[in-house]
């Protein structure tokens, strides 16, 4: 009864302002709604996902039938890189992969319409244009990476646990901060989709892959510039104990949480930089 | 702060010029070069010179780069002040600036030169608070969502407004009967016809109740029935709470029903503004008055600066041209009914567009 009294208050739920993160879940309901509409052809693009991450990791699967170890490692400790990269990109795919098209909408006029809603454009486009196709991607990246954790003889501590949580959101932020700079470049450049896709595509390359095998200055330039090599390779070193390769130590297998906040900095500067730029150029 | 005694819209000399870049050539082909309209480019020049003459606003890259740009002057000076509670008509032909002009007043254009508030804000820094307070139809592009049921982009939008429920589903009925949604609300956007969905575009940009309604070409495509419905509603809605209205348009009923106001853009300035009561007069263009006589007469004679223009069907109809400022109609007829019995009469005002065309040739 006391609690009634107290509800009685404060305005019915009804007559509240819809919270932040109401909106932010109406927005990507709506989405993943929508698309669920067409059932059989979701069903056919995620197994069509399935498919390319499959025929992806087979590359490196016919590589380690030839050599005994790439970059240092066997094939279950490259499947974990994979598995945790894939998963990583998958998460970055689903939330950010539609901004390559934003020079699209620049052209059709449709960013204008964006641009007069008091929501933030970067959500409306991670929100709007989400595609449950790429899930399959996660769904695979994920199973690979249990799978092979448990070949490669994990033995997790709770440090390892929280790693393994952790990882693959941090990457999935780096890749995500990553995609947002490649598609702020184009408000300056006409037609930046084939621009965008060499960070997006080649970003997923250097993240699934061992990153003992590139050359020095190639792992130094993936490292610190593009932070690629703390998505899933430097996190498998800690998670499975290895020793890593000059330049990466295996304590930098921590490095993604924070890397990402960092990297996030710098994407939304370049974001905000290429609205103004919008607004100052125009279409 | 924002205070309800601020006008809704202010623009001070406002300017928006575009740089086009061409293809690659060498400076000395562009003195030779002769633009479409002279007016209209206002520089055609290396690039050294344009960069000086854009101050800053030229990106680091292009100064290397031997192309030749030309700037393009949208809006030229336009300056307008629109007043709560007031109804505007913005026309002038494709190209005139109006909508740069809508896109410097939202926030997706910055200005190069000038002055632009709209309820007090500067619209490029503060676009998205601005954005809750206008609500804006580009009849041209949808806000809605193509694959959901219309009723569904009504929930996003507004909890991208973050209307309470109870505010939402109340504004909501009120847009569904006035505008008529209810028989397609539950149908996808993406199946409704043009005069369906616009009227959804609609009400989508009034659901948050907002102060300043801007719509730009909301009628374009739409067959009769679907435009008086839509000018209805906006005419009631403006009534119910006082919202100013600025509208863009190539139809001229839709001024005429919706707006008291007129501004009419030529080149990217004002070539006039005033109420549209006054609109005709000030240029001064004939009315016409359309007689049918019980009794077919062949001609009538008329007062000194009134003048026949047609009689037609055997001499029953008499169309007679006139000016509002020499002569009114009670003498007219007065000086008619002297010579013949009048059976039926009415009275054709100049239609806007001849107006319009009269400003555009009165320019040059």
């Amino acid at each position: 009864m006391a609690e009634s009294r107290r509800l009685q208050a404060r305005p019915s739920p009804a007559d509240r302002p819809v919270s932040l993160l109401r909106m932010v879940a109406t927005l990507y309901g709506s989405r993943i709604r929508s698309q669920a509409a067409f059932r059989a052809s979701f069903l056919m693009d995620l197994l069509g996902q399935v498919l390319i991450v499959g025929t992806e990791f087979l590359e490196l699967w016919v590589i380690l039938s030839q050599v005994d170890v790439l970059g240092g490692m066997t094939l279950p400790q490259v499947a974990v890189v994979y598995g945790l990269g894939a998963l990583a990109f998958g998460i970055a795919d689903l939330l950010f992969g539609e901004i390559d098209g934003l020079s699209t909408a620049i052209r059709s006029g449709k960013l204008e319409t964006l641009m007069v809603r008091p929501v933030p454009m970067l959500l409306q486009i991670s929100s709007l244009d989400l595609s449950l196709r790429r899930l399959g991607r996660i769904v695979v990246g994920l199973a690979m990476l249990a799978t092979a954790l448990a070949i490669a003889g994990f033995s997790p501590t709770p440090a390892h646990l929280l790693l393994v949580v952790l990882a693959p959101l941090a990457g999935a932020a780096i890749l995500g901060a990553l995609f947002t700079m490649a598609g702020a470049m184009q408000f300056w450049l006409v037609d930046g989709r084939e621009f965008a896709n060499a960070f997006t595509y080649g970003g997923n390359y250097v993240a699934t892959n061992p990153g003992a095998v590139f050359p020095l200055p190639l792992r130094a330039f993936f490292t610190f510039v593009i932070p690629a090599t703390l998505v899933a390779y430097t996190p498998t070193l800690a998670l499975l104990d290895l020793t890593g390769p000059a330049l990466l130590p295996q304590w930098t297998g921590w490095l993604g949480a924070p890397v990402a906040i960092l990297i996030w900095i710098v994407a939304a500067l370049l974001w905000r930089s290429g609205v103004r730029h919008y607004t100052g150029a125009g279409g | 702060m924002t205070t309800s005694n601020d006008p809704a819209i202010e623009l001070r000399a406002l300017r928006r010029d575009y740089v086009v870049r061409g293809r690659r050539r060498t400076t000395a082909d562009a003195p030779h070069e002769t633009p479409d309209d002279p007016s209209r480019t206002t520089a055609t020049r290396g690039p050294r010179r344009d960069r000086a003459a854009l101050g800053a606003r030229i990106p680091r890259g292009v100064r290397g780069a031997r192309r030749a740009q030309r700037i393009i002057r949208a809006v030229d000076d336009v300056s307008l002040r629109v007043d709560p509670g007031e109804a505007v008509g913005f026309v002038g032909a494709n190209g005139a600036g109006k909508s740069t002009t809508i896109k410097m007043m939202t926030g997706i254009l910055q200005p190069t030169a000038g002055h632009v508030r709209v309820l007090g804000r500067r619209p490029v820094p503060e676009r998205r608070r601005l954005s809750r307070e206008i609500g804006v139809v580009f009849g041209q592009r949808s806000q809605l969502w193509w694959d959901l049921p219309l009723r569904d982009s009504f929930r996003i939008l507004g909890a991208m407004h973050r209307l309470p429920e109870s505010a939402r589903t109340a504004r909501l009925s009120r847009l569904v009967e006035g505008l008529d949604l209810q028989d397609f609300l539950d149908r996808p956007v993406r199946q409704l016809s043009l005069g369906q969905r616009m009227r959804g575009e609609v009400a989508a940009a009034l659901l948050h109740s907002p102060r300043l309604v801007i719509l730009d070409e909301p009628t374009i495509g739409l067959d009769m029935i679907s435009k008086e419905g839509l000018r209805r509603f906006l005419r009631e809605d403006r009534e119910e709470r006082g919202t100013t209205l600025f509208l863009t348009t190539h139809d001229m009923s839709d001024v005429e029903r919706l707006c008291e106001r007129i501004v009419v853009v030529n080149s990217g300035t004002v070539a006039f503004d005033g109420p549209l009561a006054g609109f005709r007069e000030s240029l001064g263009a004939p009315r016409e008055l359309i007689i049918d006589l019980a009794e077919p007469q062949e001609r009538l004679t008329l007062p000194a600066g009134v003048s026949t223009l047609a009689v037609e069907a055997e001499g029953i109809r008499h169309r007679i041209a006139f000016h509002g400022s020499e002569m009114t109609v009670p003498r007219l007829l007065a000086a008619v009914g002297e010579q013949a019995e009048i059976a039926d009469l009415s009275l054709a005002e100049p239609a806007i567009e001849d107006l319009v065309r009269e400003i555009y040739a009165r320019g040059r």
